[in-house]
């Protein structure tokens, strides 16, 4: 590849004008080749956040029991006796709309590296998938080759995928989104993290060959796509989990001795951004040897070495008199290990190929002088109130309708394909309650992790959904009976040049810092994926919905009294929260009226920590059996899950309301939860004291869902309706 | 008793092993390296679940030349006991130490779910603890369970009963053809077999995992618990 380097080439590397002016007067030269593509990959979006870090650094990100907040490779919060979890979610959208089986594949890859590369055994994968419209024929395509690549990637590494969340909207057809998040523990006392010291360490290369995958995938995923997207499929990294299995085993095996100094997986931007990274937080400088790299083809440029994303492969500095200790282990377990630099005092990356100088760039300025950018924002406009709303059909037939519904309908076909028990610590599977809760082996402990955002109240009011996808993950972990302890999110928008989507990005970032702070709810880590538009053939672009996805974790001191959404048998079914009926952005709304309107149901940050707070200490207190947060759907389908869950029915009063029944079944107001309690009566009273309005609705048994009405719905038949969904997509 | 568990590149299933011989045996488990040339002294050898080599070329079929597989070939000659699970049966089958093989599930997709075993034979110490007929509940979470063998070993195996375990309902009727019972579309619905001495039991489900009320229930400890009472010396 003999290319002249100007600023024709700078631009097609993702650079604007003004940025490839700025690399001119940092280099005081014409960069080579090699040195273009560091500072093209070091300021794409991708990696330098240049268009949202201004708004990030207004998160909240700290608390007493956060350990490392966002700046690491994952977040690590303290959760009790000595350990610490490290948790992270990160988006794998562009690589899985071209490539679904590999994109998804490697995403998984990718973030359980940024865990175990601090030192944390992987104990959980969760996973949050955004889907185009289920008629777009392509949307089978792509959900049989995600699921299919997560599942092989994670079943093979031996990690359990315990949860996550599935939407499906025409606004994802040409842009799904896949965001892979992973847990893993470490003790507290033994976290590995990125900045290198001890001029003269070496710097060692392990795991994968390197190979020409990936190159550019940073930039690729830093802009929209357009017709020829797939004509990109080349920039798509490949995967090998088998060789991710030996890296974890081999790097846990490593970081029991002392030879660490530090380490970074080679994430997006590869050997790069490995390298710029750990010698830019250290101080320090740093060269390295490219002909020492394992190499998996011949003739490799430097260009390409370092810009390559070969999967599987980590950078470490070790303490030199460490090196022999650290290549027995690698050997053991048949990996690549390369001393291919080491540390020096220069301040420079200085990256040497068959004896000549490939580049020479001082660190400093490639991390102070990138760009960040305060983009015009416009503030979204307020949806209109929700009018003109009618019940079209009976009960029992818009209930059977909403459970079988894409957004609603059971993803059994979906998690029978992740291995969910490997490990032997996961307490409740996927669907068995509102979070997912694996156990910490050898303790008492143990975690509850939930993924969530309700992308159409986000597109209907940003900040409204900020706040309530940090509100629903705070209640999804509560309702289990776990302490909530932190976030990490994944913000997914479109096109940040345009005004409009900057303006969603800064409000749903304001309902967020908000939700957080209120909820004592931190950001540890997180990924924003911006650039999620599809160019359309007729010139326009299409956006997708605002997704702000929250991954959450919380802790449970004793795991034995988690509990499960399913009804418990002979129990009064008692409404905690207020109910006014919110109907506006509902799923009820549009998939029995087919409208998506109004505003989303409002966010009440105070009830929602008063409601959630006595729900959660009556849950520890053993006084509630069942509980389920209301979501998407509202009572009624809640109550029908809870029924579906356990197959045990519950019988229905009168809600006497004053509420129209469609809004008061089936409106999505927040800060609400249904439990199982076993004296109704003494819970209410109790709730009245704490100022959380609750009432009784029903009573669980049989095998029935019974309605106010008398009409009577069996769980096997609601069951027929809510499992349908994915198998006649898929298997057809 | 003793026992000890065979870790390969690729296993993952090595812990969960060990969790359940520990609660039955008050132990840890030996782990071994598939490079090992020796045995320790033990009852019971595991061939746990996982991907042994990425299940690259066929599943088991690169672990079954691992340098440890000598020591166990000459271990079974000897009459020890050994436990494959998984990629463990898949191990077996390729070694030769249990007949038959593992193909890609009928549906073509990884499966893990819950499902039912029949107990078919209750003579041997892997299953000894159960009634005839018994139904148990175990996970499952495989892509290769699909057992098949030609016309003349199947003959043998129904024959001499050398059927340990099949896929059934929960009220424990087998039916092959249906796959929300037979699940991987095993021929005749078989879940795991075992040698003509008893003594080597290959099988697909997991009981490992379902050991401990905390996870769902305590439905494959009779496998462990009766392997103990077999050893108690």
């Amino acid at each position: 590849m003999k290319k002249t380097v100007d600023l024709s080439l700078a631009q097609e590397f993702g650079l604007t004008p003004e940025e490839y002016d700025r690399v001119l007067k940092i280099m005081g030269r014409t960069p080579s080749l090699t040195e273009l593509g560091v500072f093209s990959v070091m300021w794409s979006e991708h990696c330098s956040y240049k268009s949202s870090r201004k708004w990030l650094r207004t998160l909240p990100t700290t608390a007493p029991w956060v350990i490392h907040g966002p700046g690491e490779n994952a977040g690590v919060v303290d959760i009790g006796e000595g350990y610490a979890a490290i948790f992270k979610m990160e988006s794998h959208n562009h690589p899985s709309f071209i490539e679904p089986y590999q994109g998804a594949a490697t995403g998984v890859g990718g973030i359980l590296r940024d865990v175990f590369t601090m030192g944390a055994r992987p104990v959980a994968n969760l996973n949050a998938l955004r889907f185009g419209s289920p008629e777009t024929p392509r949307t089978r395509q792509i959900i049989d080759g995600v699921v299919r690549g997560i599942g092989g990637y994670g079943n093979c590494v031996g990690v359990p995928t315990v949860g996550g969340e599935i939407n499906f909207h025409p606004a994802y057809d040409g842009n799904p989104l896949v965001n892979a998040m992973t847990v893993g523990i470490a003790r507290k006392d033994r976290i590995f993290l990125s900045a290198a010291a001890g001029v003269g360490n070496p710097v060692v290369y392990v795991g994968s060959r390197t190979g020409r995958d990936g190159i550019h995938g940073a930039t690729m995923s830093s802009a929209e796509f357009d017709e020829n997207a797939l004509a990109k499929r080349p920039t798509v990294q490949v995967g090998d989990p088998f060789i991710e299995k030996l890296l974890i085993e081999a790097c846990l095996e490593l970081m029991a001795t002392d030879a660490i100094v530090a380490i970074q997986d080679m994430g997006a931007a590869g050997l790069t951004s490995s390298s710029v990274e750990m010698a830019g937080k250290g101080g320090v400088g740093i060269e390295l040897d490219l002909d020492a790299v394992p190499q998996r083809e011949p003739a490799m440029t430097a260009y390409e070495m370092m810009l390559s994303e070969s999967q599987e492969r980590m950078l470490i500095v070790l303490r030199p008199d460490r090196t022999e200790i650290a290549r027995k282990i690698f050997e053991k377990w048949e990996l690549d290990f390369a001393v291919i630099g080491h540390l020096t005092d220069t301040g420079h990356i200085v990256v040497k190929h068959k004896g000549a100088v490939e580049a020479d760039i001082p660190l400093d300025p490639l991390a102070e002088q990138a760009p960040i950018y305060d983009r015009p924002a416009t503030t979204p406009v307020a949806p209109a109130p929700l009018e003109g709303v009618h019940a079209p059909l009976s009960l029992d037939a818009m209930l059977l309708r909403l459970v079988g519904s894409p957004d609603l309908a059971s993803r059994a076909w979906v998690w029978n394909q992740y291995d969910s028990t490997v490990g032997g610590q996961t307490v409740r599977r996927p669907g068995a309650a509102d979070a997912a809760i694996v156990k910490i082996e050898d303790t008492t402990l143990g975690l509850a992790l939930t993924t969530d955002c309700t992308p159409r109240y986000c597109r209907a009011d940003p900040k409204t959904g900020g706040a309530q996808a940090v509100a629903e993950a705070w209640r999804n972990i509560t309702a289990t009976g776990a302490r909530p302890l932190a976030v990490t999110d994944n913000l997914n928008f479109g096109n940040p040049e345009k005004p409009e989507i900057m303006g969603q990005f800064v409000a749903a970032i304001e309902g967020m810092g908000e939700a957080c702070r209120a909820l004592d709810f931190p950001v540890v880590s997180g990924n924003v994926s911006l650039y999620n538009e599809t160019r359309q053939p007729d010139g326009s672009t299409m956006s997708i919905l605002p997704t702000p996805a929250i991954g959450a974790l919380g802790v449970l001191e004793d795991v034995s009294k988690a509990i499960g959404l399913g009804m418990t048998d002979g129990t009064a079914v008692v409404l905690v929260g207020e109910t006014r009926g919110e109907l506006g952005q509902s799923i009820w709304l549009r998939e029995i009226l087919g409208r998506e309107e109004g505003p989303p149901p409002r966010v009440d940050l105070a009830a929602e920590k008063r409601n959630g707070d006595f729900v959660r200490a009556e849950i520890l207190n053993g006084t509630i059996s069942a509980c389920h947060d209301l979501a998407d759907g509202g009572i009624l389908v809640g109550v029908a899950e809870m029924v579906m869950a356990s197959r045990i029915g519950c019988e229905l009063e009168s809600p006497d309301s004053g509420i129209r029944p469609e809004a008061f079944w089936f409106g999505e107001d927040q800060a609400r939860y249904l439990v199982c309690v076993s004296d109704a009566e003494d819970f209410c009273a109790r709730a009245e004291k704490a100022g959380v309005p609750a009432r009784l609705i029903g009573r669980a048994g049989g095998s029935d869902l019974i309605l106010p009405s008398g009409v009577t719905i069996s769980a096997a038949r609601l069951a027929v309706a809510h499992e349908a969904f994915f198998p006649a997509l898929m298997e057809r | 008793m003793k026992s000890a568990i065979v870790v390969f590149p690729g296993t993952n299933r090595e812990r969960d092993m060990a969790i359940a011989l520990k609660r039955v045996t008050g132990k840890a488990p030996a782990m071994l390296w598939h490079r090992d040339t020796s045995l320790p002294d033990v009852d019971l050898v595991v061939l746990p679940g996982g991907f042994s080599y990425g299940d690259y070329l066929r599943c088991g079929a690169m672990a079954a030349h691992s340098p440890i597989m000598a020591e166990i070939r000459s271990f079974a000659q000897k009459g020890g006991h050994i436990l494959g699970v998984c990629n463990g049966f898949q191990i077996l089958t390729e070694t030769g130490l249990l007949p038959g093989a593992l193909l890609r599930n009928a549906n073509l997709r990884f499966l893990s779910q819950d499902c039912h075993l029949r107990v078919e034979r209750t003579d041997t110490p892997f299953t000894h603890k159960w009634e005839k007929g018994a139904v148990f509940r175990t996970p499952l979470a495989h892509g290769d369970g699909n057992y098949t063998a030609d016309a003349q070993t199947l003959e043998r195996l129904e024959g001499e009963g050398l059927v340990a375990f099949r896929y059934a309902g929960a009220d424990g009727t087998v039916r092959a053809e249906d796959t929300t019972t037979n699940p991987n579309g095993s021929i005749n619905s078989i879940a795991g077999i075992i040698s003509e001495n008893t003594r080597i039991c290959g099988m697909m489900p997991h009981p490992e995992d379902l050991v401990d009320p905390l996870m769902g229930g305590e439905d494959g400890l009779p496998l462990f618990e009766g392997l103990v009472e077999a050893f108690v010396r």
